[in-house]
């Protein structure tokens, strides 16, 4: 086993997703690069990444967000950019967790959708939640009265 | 601002109205974050070393394969440290890093042993869902000690 050495160590790695009619991520990472306060941006296909000093990036991130408040989505990640354990470049498929993004960013517009209402909702106003449909399993205590009624 | 552990731990919708509404997301991002930013001995990818599935043995028997272990040594603290949840049941199967379905019923387990306060919520799949999906998440997290935004 080798020595591992940390690389950006005390940083912390935010992702910044945009999925907006009004604004890409080139769009996106010009106005980072203007605010960016000497952190690191990398931009991406899906928004950008910033790497840097907690307190800096938190506040870009808040910058970023009044540009495009329903559409902008932001996500810690582990790693920074371009790390070879996590980067396609070395690892020459899709990033591990691109998956899970790409899953997510297909339903995202019904979340913008519902951050664009959230005002004009009324804040005592009953709420009905998406619910996972019951599992169709079989109840234990059903499957002991089905058991009891066969030996009876 | 209450830490609000989320389910799956590598959700983007989550992680971002939980932070937009005031409190703190515990993701796995912050635990890989660790393990990576900490020296030591080389263990890729994500740095889980020999120790860590005898950590998890806090929270799954050593018969339990050590995958479910240490992934454990990733979530467990997370768990012990949440005071509220955010659950999303329909979450697919591939999702990143919680690609383990027993460990993943586990988390599920573990979070409600400790009786915090749990929202059981799925997808999205309209616009009307959409609105009703974060009017929800924002009332369970106003809810919560430390308000929210």
């Amino acid at each position: 086993m080798k020595e591992y050495r940390p690389r950006y160590v005390g940083t912390v790695t935010k992702y910044v997703f945009v999925e907006s009619p009004d604004m890409t991520p080139s769009d996106l990472a010009i106005r980072a690069y203007e605010i960016s306060l000497g952190v690191m941006i990398k931009e991406t296909c899906f928004g950008l990444q910033i790497t840097g000093n907690q307190e800096e990036v938190h506040q870009i991130v808040a910058r970023l967000r009044e540009f495009d408040p329903a559409h902008i989505f932001v996500k810690d990640r582990g790693f920074p950019p371009g790390d070879p354990r996590r980067c396609r470049a070395n690892l020459g498929g899709a990033r591990p967790g691109y998956y899970g993004h790409e899953f997510e960013i297909s339903l995202i517009r019904y979340v913008s959708k519902g951050i664009e209402e959230l005002p004009g909702r009324a804040p005592d106003q009953a709420v009905h939640p998406p619910r996972a449909a019951g599992l169709a399993r079989l109840d234990a205590k059903k499957l002991q009265k089905i058991i009891e009624s066969q030996e009876s | 601002m209450a830490k609000v552990f989320i389910y799956p731990t590598t959700s983007l919708i989550l992680s971002d109205l939980v932070a937009r509404f005031g409190h703190q997301p515990l993701s796995a991002a912050l635990q890989v974050r660790e393990k990576i930013q900490t020296a030591g001995l080389e263990s890729p990818p994500l740095q889980i070393t020999p120790e860590d599935p005898k950590k998890g043995l806090k929270y799954a028997a050593v018969e339990v394969p050590s995958g479910v272990r240490g992934r454990m040594s990733l979530y467990g603290p997370m768990i012990e440290e949440a005071e509220a949840a955010v659950i999303i049941h329909d979450a697919d199967f591939s999702f990143g890093c919680m690609g383990c379905a027993r460990t993943n019923e586990l988390i599920q387990f573990l979070l409600r042993k400790r009786e915090i306060p749990i929202l059981d919520i799925r997808y999205p799949r309209s616009d009307d869902e959409g609105v009703e999906f974060v009017a929800a998440i924002r009332k369970f997290l106003q809810d919560l000690p430390g308000g929210g935004a």
